[in-house]
This record gives C-alpha cells, sequence and structure tokens, in this order.
C-alpha cells in the first residue's frame, strides 16, 4: 500500500512539473502576474510530492517489504539499518528519485527564498527547473520505476552490494547529487536570462550563491568519494582517473570557473556570455556524468546498474537540453555587450587566465575520457586512457593554475602592476622557497613531484595569509576580523586547495610499501616502525564473516597503535572485502591489510606509510568550508528577510 | 569449482590483494621495474584497474610474466611491448602518441594555446574599449536598482 501511494505521488509530482514548465513561462512573456506566481506553490508542491514517494520507498526498504522488486534485489534482513536507508539510493531506480528530490528542493528553494528576484525571471527559472524535472520524472516512471512489485514476494533479499555498505559511500551519493543538481540552477538562470534577453550584475549575485552551494556539495561529495576508495580499496588509491570519478571531475572544474566568472560579471559586468555558457556547460557535463554512470557506455568499476535503453533516454534528456540551450545562447550571446573597460594585467585579467586554465583542463579530462569510446566508433580500436596519460596531461594546468593563483588573487580590478601587487606575496614566497629547501633537504634522490607540489601548495597557502594580512592594510588584527566573510571564504577555500597540492604530492613522492608473508608472533621493520602480527581471529560480523588480524604498531620500542585490519565475506552476495586498518596521523598514516593465509603458514601482509595522506581531504574539507563561509557573507545571503541598508554595503576592494 | 572461482574473481575487482609476497623478485631493483611496468599495464578483463592493483587470476599470470621478462633481461619497453602483442593495445593505459592518437595528445595543449590567444585578443579589445557614455535609467531599471542596494 505504501509503495503504491509513493507510486502514485511521483506521478502527481510528474503532472505539477508540467504545469510548472509551460503555465509560468506563457505568464512571463505574457505578463499576467497570476500565471508567473503560480510557479512558486506548484514548486514546493511538486517537492513535498516528491518527498512523499522518497519517503515511502525509504519505509519500503527499512521495513524490508520484499515484495517490491527493488527492495528485494538491494536489501536484506540482517543489514544494518543504516545501510538499509543508505539502500534507497545504492541502486539505480532509487538513486534517480533522489536525483529528482533534489532538483525539486533546489526548485522549491529558489520559489521560497526568491522573493527578492524580478516575478518574471523568478517565473521563468521556475519553468526552466521544472522542465528539467519533467523529463527526470518521465525517465523514472517509464524506464527506471522504483515501486515496481513481485507477484511472487520473496523471503529475503539478495542484500546491498557489500562494497557499498560503508558509511563513506553511504553519504557519497547524496553529496554528489546536491552538486550536480545544484547546478541546474545556474543552468537554469543561464536559460532564463536568454529568454530574457539580459544579464547583468544583479543576475550574477543571484547565480554565485546557487553555483558556490553546488560547488561545495560537489567538492565535499568528491572528497567523501576519493576517502572512501583509500581506506576501502585496500591500498590506499584515492584517485584513479575512473571515467565515473571523471563524470564528477568536469562539472567540479567548470563549477569553479563559474563561480570566478560571476564574480567579473558582478563586479565589472563583463565575460557574461561567457559566463552563461559556462552554467550551460557545467550543468550539461553534470548530465553527461549522469549519462557515463546510468548508460555504463564507459564501464567502469562503479556501473552498478547499467542498462542501453536508459542510456539512450538520458543521452536524449541531455541532447534536447544542452542542445536547446546552446541554440538559444547562439541567438542571444551576442546581445550581451562587455561593458568593464581593464588592463590586461589586473583581477579581470587573472580571473580569465583562472577560467582558461580551468576549462582547458576540464576538456583535457573530457577528452581523455571519451577517447576510448571515440577510437573505438571510428576506428574500431580497442584502447584505454588511464592514469599515466591523465597525470601528464591534466598536471601542467594545475601547477599553472598554483603559480598564478595568489598573485591573481591579490591583484587590483581595472588596472594593476605585478611589482607592485608581489609587494605583499614577499613573505609567502620566501616561506615557499623555504619549504621546496626543506623537502628537498629531506628527500634527497627522490622525484620533483615532493618539492614542487609542496612548494606550490605552501605558495598558495601562504599567498592566502598574506592577501588576509594585505587587506587589514595598517589597523592591524581587528580590522582582520572585520573583513568581509567573503575575503575570509576566498582565502580559506584557496589555502584549502594549497593543502590539497600539499598532501597529494608528498603522499605520491614519499609513500612506502611493503608486502610480505608473516607468521603469527612475528615482528617486521617498515620505514622506521616495527608491527607485529600479534593473532588472526575469526569473527562473525551482523551479515558477515571477518578474518580479523590484531597488529601492533610501535616505533623505538614505544607502541604507536594496535590496528585491526580484517578481510570480510559477505555470504548473501558471495563477495569478499577488505577493510584496511588505518592509524591516522598529522604527518602520516600507518595502513594495514590483511591479505589470505599463504599454505605453508603465515599471512599475506601489505604495510604502507603514507606521509601527509589526511592533508588531501583536510584540504578538500577547508574548500568546502571556504565555500560555507562566503555563502554567509551577507551580500550573498539568499533570503535577508530584513534588509538592512548600509552605506558601504560593497567594499571597494 | 574453478571456473565459479574464476567468475567470482572477475566480478570482484578488488576481492582481496594484488601483488602477492610470491610473485615477487628478490632484487628490490628489478622488483621496483616490475612494479612500475605493471602500474602501465591494464588488466585485460577488470573494468578500468592496473594488473599492479587487480585481483583477477590473468593479471597474476600477466604480473608473473612481466617478471619472467624483467628477469630474462628485457627492457621496459620490450616487456610492454611483449604484453601488447599478446593482448592489444587495450592494456595500455597510457595510449601511444602516435597516429590518431596524437589528436588526444595534443588536444590539451592546443586547447590551452587557443584559448590563451582568445583571451588575450579579448582582454586587448577590453583595454581599448571606451566607456560607455551613461544612459539615464527607465523607471523599471531604477527600482531594481533600489531593490539590489537594499541587499
Amino acid at each position: 500500500m505504501t509503495a503504491e501511494f509513493g507510486h502514485f505521488a511521483l506521478i502527481l509530482a510528474f503532472a505539477v512539473a508540467l504545469y510548472q514548465m509551460v503555465v509560468p513561462l506563457i505568464g512571463a512573456s505574457k505578463g499576467w502576474g497570476g500565471w508567473m506566481d503560480s510557479a512558486r506553490p506548484a514548486a514546493v508542491a511538486q517537492f513535498l510530492l516528491t518527498g512523499l514517494s522518497f519517503a515511502c520507498l525509504t519505509v519500503a526498504f527499512v521495513t524490508s517489504d520484499f515484495s517490491l522488486k527493488l527492495v528485494y534485489e538491494n536489501s536484506h534482513t540482517a543489514k544494518p539499518m543504516i545501510y538499509k536507508i543508505s539502500g534507497v539510493w545504492g541502486n539505480h531506480e532509487g538513486s534517480m528519485l533522489l536525483w529528482v528530490l533534489i532538483l525539486s528542493l533546489f526548485g522549491a528553494a529558489a520559489a521560497v527564498f526568491g522573493t527578492n528576484l524580478p516575478p518574471a525571471l523568478r517565473a521563468r527559472v521556475l519553468a526552466v527547473q521544472a522542465s528539467i524535472g519533467a523529463a527526470f520524472y518521465a525517465f523514472i516512471i517509464f524506464t527506471s520505476n522504483p515501486f515496481l512489485r513481485l507477484a511472487s514476494p520473496p523471503f529475503d533479499g539478495r542484500d546491498l552490494n557489500p562494497l557499498l555498505q560503508d558509511p563513506g559511500l553511504a553519504f557519497h551519493p547524496p553529496f554528489l547529487y546536491l552538486g550536480y543538481v545544484g547546478l541546474s540552477m545556474a543552468f537554469s538562470f543561464a536559460v532564463a536570462a536568454l529568454i530574457e534577453g539580459r544579464v547583468d550584475a544583479a543576475w550574477a549575485r543571484w547565480v554565485r550563491p546557487w553555483t558556490l552551494a553546488a560547488w561545495m556539495f560537489l567538492t565535499f561529495g568528491i572528497a567523501l568519494g576519493s576517502w572512501w576508495a583509500y581506506y576501502e580499496l585496500g591500498w590506499g588509491g584515492f584517485w584513479f582517473w575512473d571515467p565515473v570519478e571523471n563524470a564528477s571531475f568536469m562539472p567540479w572544474l567548470l563549477a569553479a570557473a563559474l563561480l570566478h566568472s560571476a564574480i567579473v560579471v558582478e563586479k565589472r559586468e563583463t565575460l557574461k556570455s561567457w559566463t552563461i555558457l559556462l552554467a550551460i556547460m557545467a550543468f550539461g557535463f553534470s548530465m553527461i556524468g549522469t549519462f557515463i554512470v546510468r548508460s555504463g557506455v564507459l564501464t567502469s568499476v562503479h556501473s552498478f546498474a547499467s542498462d542501453p535503453a536508459r542510456g539512450v533516454f538520458i543521452l536524449g534528456i541531455l541532447t534536447v537540453f544542452t542542445g536547446g540551450a546552446l541554440t538559444l545562447y547562439a541567438v542571444r550571446a551576442p546581445q550581451m555587450t562587455a561593458k568593464g573597460v581593464f588592463a590586461p594585467v589586473s583581477r579581470e585579467g587573472a580571473l580569465i587566465l583562472n577560467n582558461v586554465l580551468l576549462a582547458v583542463a576540464a576538456f583535457v579530462v573530457f577528452i581523455g575520457t571519451m577517447w576510448p569510446l571515440v577510437a573505438e566508433m571510428l576506428w574500431g580500436r580497442k584502447l584505454s586512457v588511464g592514469p599515466p596519460f591523465f597525470n601528464k596531461a591534466f598536471t601542467p594546468f594545475m601547477i599553472a593554475l598554483a603559480l598564478a593563483l595568489p598573485l591573481g588573487a591579490i591583484l587590483p580590478w581595472k588596472r594593476g602592476l605585478l611589482g607592485r601587487s608581489l609587494q605583499p606575496l614577499r613573505g609567502a614566497l620566501l616561506l615557499a622557497g623555504s619549504v621546496m629547501a626543506l623537502v628537498f633537504a629531506v628527500s634527497t634522490g627522490r622525484s620533483a613531484i615532493a618539492v614542487i607540489g609542496a612548494g606550490l601548495g605552501a605558495w598558495i597557502v601562504f599567498g592566502a595569509v598574506a592577501e588576509l594580512i594585505h587587506r587589514t592594510g595598517q589597523s592591524g588584527w581587528s580590522r582582520l576580523l572585520r573583513l568581509p566573510r567573503a575575503d575570509w571564504g576566498k582565502a580559506t577555500a584557496h589555502a584549502g586547495l594549497g593543502v590539497t597540492f600539499i598532501g597529494i604530492s608528498l603522499l605520491t613522492a614519499w609513500q612506502v610499501e611493503d608486502i610480505r608473508v608473516a607468521q603469527v608472533g612475528q615482528t617486521f621493520r617498515v620505514a622506521d616502525y616495527d608491527i607485529t602480527l600479534a593473532s588472526v581471529d575469526e569473527v562473525q560480523g551482523p551479515n558477515y564473516i571477518s578474518t580479523t588480524a590484531t597488529m601492533q604498531v610501535a616505533r623505538d620500542g614505544r607502541p604507536v597503535a594496535t590496528l585491526q585490519p580484517e578481510k570480510r565475506v559477505y555470504p548473501v552476495q558471495a563477495m569478499p572485502t577488505t577493510e584496511a586498518a588505518i592509524d591516522n596521523g598529522f604527518f602520516r598514516d600507518i595502513y594495514l591489510v590483511i591479505g589470505d593465509a599463504q599454505k605453508d603458514g603465515g599471512w599475506a601482509v601489505r604495510t604502507y606509510v603514507k606521509p601527509f595522506a589526511n592533508w588531501i581531504w583536510a584540504g578538500t574539507i577547508l574548500m568546502a568550508l571556504g565555500g560555507i563561509i562566503s555563502l554567509s557573507d551577507r551580500r550573498y545571503r539568499v533570503a535577508a528577510g530584513v534588509r538592512r541598508v548600509s552605506p558601504a554595503a560593497v567594499p571597494a576592494e | 569449482m574453478r571456473q565459479v572461482l574464476l567468475l567470482l574473481a572477475f566480478l570482484l575487482p578488488f576481492a582481496a590483494l594484488a601483488v602477492q609476497p610470491d610473485e615477487m623478485l628478490p632484487d628490490p631493483a628489478a622488483e621496483a621495474r616490475a612494479r612500475a611496468i605493471s602500474q602501465l599495464l591494464r588488466c585485460p578483463v577488470c573494468q578500468g584497474e592496473t594488473i599492479d592493483e587487480s585481483n583477477a587470476p590473468i593479471s597474476r599470470d600477466l604480473r608473473l610474466y612481466v617478471r619472467e621478462r624483467i628477469v630474462a633481461g628485457d627492457s621496459d619497453d620490450q616487456v610492454i611491448d611483449a604484453v601488447v602483442d599478446r593482448f592489444g593495445e587495450f592494456v595500455l593505459f597510457q595510449p601511444t602518441a602516435q597516429g590518431t592518437n596524437l589528436v588526444l595528445w595534443m588536444a590539451g595543449p592546443v586547447m590551452a594555446v587557443l584559448a590563451l590567444l582568445l583571451a588575450w585578443r579579448f582582454l586587448r579589445i577590453r583595454a581599448a574599449a571606451r566607456p560607455e557614455t551613461t544612459v539615464a535609467l527607465d523607471q523599471e531599471e531604477s527600482d531594481r536598482l533600489e531593490q539590489i542596494m537594499r541587499d
């Protein structure tokens, strides 16, 4: 009964979306206020109905209602409650329902908080948002219905893929989707602006918070996925340039570019048509990401649900929306004239360089991801494009970005002098140089990655600090705290990028690996640590059987940690997983993995010492935090209830 | 049973450890070379894994083969070529920079140069542009401006 209720709510939401995509648009072109405003209750109703539908599916999972085909295929009574809930989106149908839920959430948020938008723009934004929704409701209802029943319900379910039974991965998709789908707002604003034929500073100010929020969620979602890969896959890799990872990375790069170009539109009324194009492309790449994942066109470890019919449907949606928006863009873009006048060496110029680097980097990832498909279609060649290619082709852009970032961030608007802007950065330059020297000294005979990466990372971090200090001028600390939050957010996010650079380069260059057979009771030494395999036991978990090793780590005779790496077998899916045990530290992680029992006694054991591993994720958290701080700046608060009139609303930077 | 195990191994890319202790060469330098080569080669039956990470039986065979060739005195390129001869260029995670693949390798640099040229042209135009003569705002626009200033 609950399932039918949810099914019905979903169909109603589809109907509301159809209304919302047509009526407000007509209202906006005819100037009928009532028709325009009807978009707002429609958006809220659509969200409530989808929410109801999602809640019904969740109930089915929580109560293990195996008369639903989806629940039978992806759940099991013995599964812990958290994974019963995360099982709702741990499959194709449920994850698409989550997709539209978030889409309608953003629509409803724009309807509720968008009180300061001009009515016609608001109506058009909501109509475009609803049209995306309608396409995906149709996709769910006609190709991926989660509410299908089984004629004879089985006794128990087939369980969720054990790799997905993990806290990191349980919450990875919702964040990623908040990011992907959040970019739909930028897209809707862009299309609405194209229909209206006007883009101005106000438009950019409305778009920025949505893009910032989407980018922040995407940052967090990607970080969560990479952290999961780090501890779950058993050898501590954190990024694989897998097609599905690339699918989330391309929108991230473009969203980052969009954030920066929208600043130029807001402050200087320039780069308008480029910003619109970026907004369309950022969401276009989100949909390409959905297409890649859902169609399985590029098979990868993530495509746990792939089906050609669905792929064609999504490809259709992608073509209609991206193609339609680009056509509209081609017609309207010439009307968007740039206004600001500025010299090449200026903040504007620096932000354009940022956009060139980020957009070309995204393009490199795109062509690398699609190349196997292209080669197979055009020449029938089966080839692979993997990490070695991406590392070589992508890294130069990041190096250029890192070099230019602190300087670009401090350049004045309109016209700047490189020499003058470098002055406040002298300290940062000196500190970054010392970091390079230090890294060089301790890593004699090793690769240049450590020196260059850590130097660039330090340059960005110290550059961000130097910029904050520079902004305070002569008035000292009290001024520092009164800086606009946007400045703090910017410095935090930039510093986060630097921290991530340091983490990636030092981990890559300094990692130590040891693979061996260890007898129980044996002690071995890896990079100054003495590791003892104390015991190996069989342990029964809630829905798995585990081989748990107990290992003691000591350094110079002092105990550092006792770790319990596991190897689990999930009997329902007959699938083993490795659960590495990690001793997290500020400067290094100790990462232990237990393998198979050996024929002549002992166990295969892998030990890694991973320097600065946590810096990678600490940096991404800082980036997301920077986004939150910027969002809280009063200039961008979407729903400032009572707006005070302040004489110096916009600091002249 | 063997077939079931094989099937399982194909389906379960991360199931167990990849490089096993019994595969490793006693000479650390040769072993390091083997690892580096393994990280360039794709497991022919898995989804996007190198033979270094994969636990599929064929990856184990390939890892052993790579080590055999190294012990026999092959250079890194010879080892890679030997594997490519058997399994085709699909196993190369880094596509060759020859023929049509040059498009792939050159796409980034060419695009970067084009984008920089375009950006430079745009910057020149903006630097040479004259500030627009101010036009008085109409009623609707001044309302909007007021609203914006209140935000």
